[in-house]
């Protein structure tokens, strides 16, 4: 801390002999430079750090997944180094992206984060919220499916600033009430234009990707190399007709299952392993090219990496990574080649007992997040119905 | 007296300083972060240009939602101004023992959260609610009719929530009113009718004003109701703001149009204050 202020007040002073600020900016950035290291060094500094030196926080979905590492990680890693793990619910993706840019410094009050997508692991490494792990201090993650660790170095240029922990589809879920097995394989992606499904249908309104990307494979596209865009937007446009319900939570999405408001949608396939298991009549499609993704245990700059590779050690065990998957009903990152797996997990609707994930198309992070804005902008467009 | 003339600011520093603090400052961020400009991995870009107004006044999509949210805004104060004005009415007139009883069931929906309370209509509403199970089980109808995710069930959301703000606003202006003048307008001749046509709407009028107010402007900047009710193409301004702001880390421009919305509610504030006198409405609470 205080060698990057002095490399700061250094590069000051030459651009402040150099001419290229006034003397007043200068006389300015020295106080404010002086400020900030009373307040980081001083007595708030040292309460802030030997605050931090006995805590880390960690950033999660809550409920079952909180509990379950709480019991398998959370607990016996307090008890082996007396570092308290802080752990706290996000409401969303998005709702805590924004949590971790508004903090003072960026990203600065947040240590672990559980979480989701690919392309948002490519935000918060492009945003500069990323550290680089020592995985040699992570020895678990030698259990750890290859192609899902492969696919985030791929973008964190070779290092890791998260470990994987659970992968899952967005797939499609039906009324098998009211839809037949054998019509919802036979139509695929396109049940969700299904015209006797009008004002039965539902979508995530949230977000643009699962969207377009079921308009993708409605329309024979590819989702991560979409050509024939207008084709795309025109049959979501054709969709919105006979949509009930754009759903914006979980939540929302099992409670319009369950009490037969819709009876087709695009859903996670955790929340519908999760009403069938509560014996809703609710069935599960995941048609070629679903929508694949992982979620990962992301590790913040300006975090104690000795803390946090620790912890992430202690949670990648196969006791707590297996109770978490129960917990949230999503398949455990552990490849089932090289640790074995209970039946409930084999059960999972996205489980893949080959460890390979070799059928398993995820969003390339490069095209979508490079289209986001106008994307997202359209989208809300075409579901406002223009 | 000259003396005495700092003690008001001193009472009001507290109060002065929080709003400053707490409600200025984070206005003018808002503003600065209008001019800004976003980068496409999601960082904000300092800048000082006009392109997030020109893109919200370029595309009518962008105002289409704002006069959408306007129109809304009119109907809930309709909707609240008749539903409220009679329950508030009769508190001001009964004389019964459970007055204070009543009082307390209008604050009643304040001790429940307003997401449970907008929730709530789902199980009223929805295919297999309650109105829809009643009807198909006396066998009224064959098929669950569709009252949920409509602009009808974002109102009835607005309507529960902002329904109380209402009542207690034109209560208090009636509250005021000295009962003995409708009492005097009556001996000189005034039918019931009379009476309170000429003498106490006109007095509770600051009351209607304040309420009318307050829920248009509550309901210009909700967005929870038409997010848990409303149907494909029911959102309104504060719904697009939300996902400018959170889903896309758009801020510049989620910042441009929270600025619009504050610089028009700002106007019709004025507008209301120069016609209608926002000051008569403060003579309510004296």
């Amino acid at each position: 801390m205080a060698k990057e202020l002095e490399q700061q007040i250094d590069q000051m002073v030459d651009r402040y002999r150099n001419g290229k600020i006034s003397r007043r900016d200068f006389m300015k950035y020295l106080g404010i430079a002086g400020a900030a290291a009373g307040l980081a060094g001083g007595p708030f500094g040292l309460a802030r750090n030997a605050f931090a030196a006995k805590s880390i926080t960690f950033h999660s979905w809550g409920g079952s997944t909180s509990e379950a590492l709480r019991k398998y990680a959370f607990d016996p890693f307090t008890k082996a180094t007396g570092i308290e793990v802080v752990d706290a619910a996000f409401t969303g993706m998005d709702a805590f992206l924004t949590q971790v840019k508004a903090s003072y410094p960026p990203g600065g009050e947040f240590n672990l984060a559980h979480l989701s997508a690919v392309y948002d692991y490519a935000r918060y490494t492009e945003l500069g919220f990323g550290s680089v792990l020592d995985e040699s201090k992570i020895p678990n993650l030698k259990n750890v499916i290859p192609k899902m660790t492969d696919t985030l170095r791929a973008i964190s240029g070779g290092t890791l600033s998260a470990v994987p922990y659970d992968y899952g589809q967005t797939g499609i879920a039906y009324n098998s009430k009211h839809i037949s097995k054998d019509k919802a394989e036979k139509l695929g992606a396109s049940l969700l234009w299904d015209k006797d499904l009008k004002g039965k249908l539902g979508s995530w309104g949230g977000d643009f990707r699962t969207n377009m990307w079921y308009a993708a494979l409605h329309t024979g596209q590819s989702p991560n190399n979409i050509t024939d865009m207008d084709a795309v937007w025109n049959a979501l446009r054709e969709q919105r007709g006979m949509m009930k319900k754009y759903w914006a939570s979980g939540s929302e999405l099992m409670s319009l299952l369950a009490n037969g408001e819709i009876y087709a949608t695009v859903a996670w396939s955790g929340r519908v392993a999760a009403l069938q298991k509560q014996g809703h009549p609710i069935g599960y499609l995941a048609p070629n090219n679903t929508y694949s993704w992982m979620e990962y245990m992301y590790v913040l700059k300006g975090t104690d990496m000795d803390v946090a590779q620790k912890l992430l050690n202690f949670m990648l065990e196969p006791d707590a990574a297996i109770a978490v998957a129960l917990g949230q009903n999503y398949p455990p990152s552990l490849d089932p080649t090289k640790v074995s797996m209970p039946k409930d997990i084999e059960k999972l609707p996205a489980f893949d007992p080959t460890g390979k994930l070799d059928g398993y198309l995820f969003a390339d992070p490069k095209y979508w997040n490079s289209h986001q804005v106008e994307w997202t902008e359209k989208w809300d467009r075409v579901k406002a119905g223009s | 007296m000259k003396s005495d003339s700092w003690k008001p600011w001193a009472l009001l520093g507290p109060s002065l300083t929080a709003v400053f603090f707490l409600l200025v400052i984070p206005v003018c961020f808002v503003v600065v972060y209008s001019f800004w400009l976003r980068a496409p991995s999601g960082n904000d870009i300092p800048a000082f240009q006009f392109g997030n107004y020109a893109k919200f006044f370029a595309d009518f999509f962008y105002p289409s939602l704002l006069i959408r949210t306007i129109r809304v805004a009119l109907e809930t104060v309709l909707l609240c101004l008749v539903m409220g004005y009679i329950p508030a009415y009769f508190f001001y007139r009964t004389e019964s023992s459970l007055k204070p009883f009543l009082m307390i069931l209008i604050m009643l929906p304040f001790w429940i959260s307003f997401i449970i309370r907008t929730l709530s209509w789902i199980n009223i509403l929805g295919d297999s609610g309650l109105i829809n199970h009643v009807f198909l089980k006396i066998g009224l109808i064959d098929r669950p009719l569709a009252m949920l995710y409509n602009e009808a069930a974002v109102l009835m959301g607005l309507l529960q929530y902002l329904l109380p703000f209402m009542i207690l606003n034109i209560y208090v202006s009636l509250d005021g009113i000295d009962k003995s003048l409708t009492e005097a307008a009556k001996s000189l001749g005034c039918t019931e009718w009379q009476a309170f046509k000429e003498v106490t709407l006109p007095l509770s009028l600051p009351g209607v004003s304040a309420g009318c107010l307050l829920v248009f402007v509550l309901t210009c900047g909700t967005y929870l109701p038409p997010m848990i009710l409303g149907g494909p193409g029911n959102d309104m301004i504060a719904n697009l703001i939300f996902k400018r702001i959170v889903g896309t880390l758009d801020w510049p421009f989620g910042s441009a149009l929270s600025t619009i919305l504050l610089g028009l509610l700002g106007v019709i504030v004025y507008t209301y204050n120069r016609y209608l006198g926002i000051s008569q409405i403060f003579k309510t609470l004296q």
